[in-house]
């Protein structure tokens, strides 16, 4: 396994609960990696074990080779912005910018010229002497940045960094922080627990659950290929349904839901007759008209969005199913028969991962 | 989340050193005391709880110190909560200085607000003289002495605590909470009684217990007012000076065992944590007074107050002027000089208290402010073992009356014993501004905890990611973001030890004799116009420091 900041089963406890539960992950010099996952996951607790915050009960971080696992925060050299920003609140901009500048013994007009191209980074050239109070939330936002740059650390570690902006703002930031974020070249790590936000920022997207890596993968894989209904369901929108194997043969598996027999194509390997659970994609499904062949059911809800509709339709057999469709392409009451197309429809053991609601 | 420690085995040596030193300097003396309250001429014996028994003069200053701190309570409560409601509630004319104005006696040290009483209220105070010349009487109409006297001084000193508790009490309850009462039909006085009232109940048992534990620590007032009338302190004092160690420790236990029976009592009845609804929002504005009579009254009546608030001061100012001697039987003092004062700084021997206070009191404050940091950082920062004892300890000295701790510290520090940590001091330069300490430690400790845990762990974290270690941390993130806590916990600390009256008189010598000990003999010598000029010094640097400690509390919010 190569890369450049590598996490080698990294086990975390606190008291009874099990923070990071053997975590493994490799990224490429240059890269950024989002940490997805709902709150309480354990993606934060993963960060601050890179910050060395934290120190693991288990597993090794190493930075271009080097065991920085014990190393104290202040040894390792790696940038962090927090959630808050964590700005300190005695020192105007520029002193907090220079801040770790002059750790390094940067002196004089070296630490006002680094300290001037920092802020001229996040576009905040000549904010030198503002007070943090002074600077609004996107502005405060961006010296974090600057200051978690400036010194050049080795890795940058991002904490939820935009969840404290206004909506209308952090669309702005996210795509100007990509930018920066690119231009610098700079091994990444960004903790966050919004989908678009990760699939946006992250050139890998690793889904964490319970401190453990569910999937690591580029958005695309992630959303093509999730490797269990967990991952499924947390990214993007799925539809959750029990159906029966009926019979599977490589790359191919027959699944019987309700009236209905649709051939997927799973990596499916346990002997027929077992229960699976079938994630089903809004775009995945077609409407037609009912009959006894395909799987029918009524449409209870009606979810416009503008260019597309979203569906829910209700089997006779009880389940309940979400299509995106053409706005006009039903009503509220219709009976509507569902084809599958052939993507989007992802097959997983029942047991084990329960799907969660995504967001 | 918090950060576990990186360095346990050193975190747990400090905590360690820092409980060694707190036990030795607060637990260990008070338990010397109870200890050899307990042995008579060396043996162990219930001796001299039997003499306490049998003296009814013991049992009446005790019930005096009792019956004069629940009555001090209510007193400063009728007073003090009223005057919260009139100020935050109400818009009049002069609203704002008044309010500021009406927690002046704060500023007065004890003695020195005494000293003033004694000049202003006193058989030849001005009030008395004035009466005389009016009435043309020969004598005082009056006599201030004994409880009334006593319970003047206390309700007009201590009733700020309870203006200044419920102010901020009401401050902190949302408008919301009243308008919702409102929109549901009810009236204001069923708001107040349902609603403002329960809500304030954690501010207002602050201030009775803040109230209850200072009048029960009272001093200054007993001594000098007293007369034949005794309570415990003056009791203790009194029977120290008289050479009778063993019963003035059993006396210092009872009066232990009381305070902390009435802290207990309080705290039980108040719930002093429960949350004071929302945090959100903003407290009610104050309303115009509508009928104009009324607005009229109440202006006219807080302008008097005021005017009643500040005549100590102004006595104190005025008699500071007066030479020695001059002033007999005029109405007003008949002639004025600035020597008083010019004689304070020219004359060492005037000089000398003055200098031994502001050493004193700042080498306490400075020294109380590095051991509650020290302390603050181990409870608050690390995982140590005996973090809940620290924070007692740190406490302890506050639910003490400053008489027992300095019989107790008198007791610790009285004989050589090297081997049991007892060393003589008493006598020495060391043992007040030790005193002092002690007693600083429950104003520094709890504004140091207090401004650590509202930092934000995160800027720390901050810091050590930009490469900052430890010290530099400290220095430049941890103690500039704490300075509102040590500017406040600084300035209070610095004020008590300036004026301290109550240890000082039981340990201090005569080249460490305070301020306050000098206006007391000036006292003696019917030197009023040196004694007010002390008082007025004291007066002043007690205000500035506060003027400055607010200062520096707002600049950096």
């Amino acid at each position: 396994m190569s890369g450049y900041l590598r996490l080698e089963h990294l086990v975390k406890r606190f008291g009874s609960t099990v923070a990071a539960d053997g975590v493994s992950l490799s990224l490429e010099r240059g890269k950024i990696l989002a940490l997805l996952g709902p709150s309480g996951s354990g993606k934060t607790t993963i960060l601050r074990l890179l910050a060395g915050f934290e120190r693991p009960d288990a597993g090794r971080i190493t930075v271009h080779g080097e065991d920085v696992t014990g190393a104290s925060p202040v040894s390792r050299r790696f940038g962090m912005v927090f959630q808050h920003y964590a700005l300190f609140p005695h020192l105007d901009a520029g002193q907090n910018v220079a801040f770790g500048l002059e750790s390094l013994g940067v002196k004089g007009v070296e630490l006002r010229r680094r300290t001037a191209e920092a802020l001229a980074l996040v576009d905040l050239s000549g904010f030198e002497r503002r007070r943090i109070g002074e600077l609004s939330g996107g502005q405060q936002q961006r010296v974090a940045l600057a200051r978690a740059l400036a010194p050049e650390p080795r890795v940058l570690l991002l904490d939820e960094p935009l969840s404290n902006l206004d909506p209308s703002l952090r669309e702005r930031t996210r795509i100007e922080m990509r930018e920066l974020v690119r231009r610098v070249g700079i091994t990444t790590v960004i903790v966050t627990h919004e989908q678009e936000e990760a699939f946006a920022l992250g050139d890998l997207v690793a889904v964490i659950r319970r401190g453990r890596v569910e999937q690591i993968g580029t958005p695309e894989d992630l959303y093509g290929s999730p490797q269990n209904s967990f991952v499924a369901g947390f990214v993007g929108r799925a539809s959750s349904v029990t159906g029966s194997v009926v019979a599977a043969r490589t790359g191919i598996v027959r699944i019987r839901i309700e009236n209905a027999e649709w051939d997927l194509s799973s990596a499916w390997s346990d002997p027929p007759n077992e229960s699976a659970r079938v994630m089903i994609r809004p775009e995945a499904l077609r409407l037609v008209l009912p009959s006894s062949q395909v799987l029918s059911g009524k449409i209870t809800a009606r979810r416009f969005t503008g260019a597309q509709a979203f569906f829910t339709i209700t089997t006779a057999g009880g389940a309940m199913v979400e299509v995106s469709a053409e706005p006009e392409a039903a009503n509220l009451g219709d009976s509507v028969g569902l084809v599958p197309r052939d993507r989007g429809i992802h097959v997983f053991e029942l047991a084990g991962n329960e799907p969660e609601a995504g967001s | 989340m918090k950060s576990k420690s990186n360095r346990p085995v050193t975190h747990q040596i400090a905590a360690a050193a820092i409980l060694v030193l707190l036990v030795w300097l607060v637990a260990y003396p008070l338990a010397l005391v109870s200890l050899e309250s307990f042995r008579t001429s060396g043996v162990p014996s219930l001796e001299n709880y039997r003499e306490f028994i049998r003296h009814p003069n013991e049992w009446r200053a005790l019930w005096g110190s009792l019956w004069i701190s629940v009555a001090s309570v209510a007193l400063s409560a009728a007073i003090g909560i009223p005057l919260a409601f009139l100020f935050s509630r109400y818009e009049f004319p002069g609203r704002r200085p008044l309010g500021a104005l009406v927690a002046l006696p704060a500023v007065l040290p004890p003695l020195v607000g005494v000293v003033a009483f004694l000049f202003l209220y006193g058989e030849t105070g001005f009030a008395a003289r004035l009466v005389e010349h009016v009435f043309h009487r020969r004598e005082a109409p009056w006599r201030l002495e004994g409880p009334a006297a006593i319970l003047l001084v206390h309700a007009y000193s201590m009733y700020v605590y309870f203006y200044l508790f419920t102010r901020a009490g009401l401050a902190a309850i949302d408008s919301s909470i009243v308008e919702a009462s409102a929109a549901l039909g009810a009236g204001s006085w069923r708001t107040n009684r349902r609603l403002v009232l329960p809500l304030l109940r954690p501010a207002l048992t602050g201030a009775a217990l803040l109230t209850f534990m200072t009048s029960l620590a009272s001093f200054s007032a007993p001594y000098i007012f007293g007369g034949g009338f005794r309570v415990m302190t003056t009791q203790i004092v009194s029977t120290r000076l008289n050479g009778d160690y063993s019963m003035a420790m059993v006396e210092t236990v009872s009066l232990t065992v009381v305070a902390l029976l009435g802290l207990f009592a309080i705290e039980r009845s108040g719930g002093r944590d429960r949350a004071t609804g929302g945090k959100k929002g903003t407290a009610p504005r104050a309303k115009p007074i509508r009928s104009r009579f009324s607005r009229i009254l109440v202006t006219v009546l807080s302008w008097s107050f005021a005017i009643v608030l500040l005549l100590p001061h102004a006595t104190l100012l005025l008699l500071s002027f007066v030479p020695a001697g001059t002033w007999t039987v005029e109405a007003f003092p008949p002639q004025y000089t600035t020597r008083n004062y010019l004689s304070l700084f020219h004359e060492p021997e005037r000089l000398r208290p003055l200098l031994n206070s502001l050493w004193m009191a700042s080498g306490a404050m400075a020294a109380a402010l590095a051991l509650s940091f020290a302390a603050g950082l181990v409870v608050v920062r690390t995982s140590a073992r005996g973090r809940r004892a620290i924070e007692t300890l740190l406490a302890l000295p506050w639910a003490v009356p400053g008489t027992v701790f300095a019989i107790a510290l008198a007791t610790l520090f009285g004989v050589s014993s090297p081997g049991t940590g007892r060393f003589v001091l008493i006598g020495t330069l060391w043992i007040l501004p030790l005193a002092y300490l002690v007693r600083n430690l429950p104003i520094t400790s709890r504004a140091l905890l207090s401004g650590l845990r509202g930092l934000d762990s995160s800027h720390g974290e901050a810091a050590a990611s930009l490469g900052a270690g430890p010290w530099r941390t400290l220095g430049r993130v941890t103690i500039p973001l704490l300075r509102p806590a040590i500017a406040a916990g600084a300035t209070l600390a610095f004020v008590t030890g300036l004026g301290d009256f109550v240890t000082s008189i039981v340990l201090y010598t005569w080249d460490t004799r305070p301020m306050s000990l000098e206006i007391l003999s000036s006292l003696r010598q019917s030197d009023v116009g040196a004694a007010a000029a002390f008082g007025v010094l004291l007066m002043i640097l007690s205000a500035a420091v506060f003027a400055l400690g607010s200062e520096r509390t707002g600049a950096a919010s």
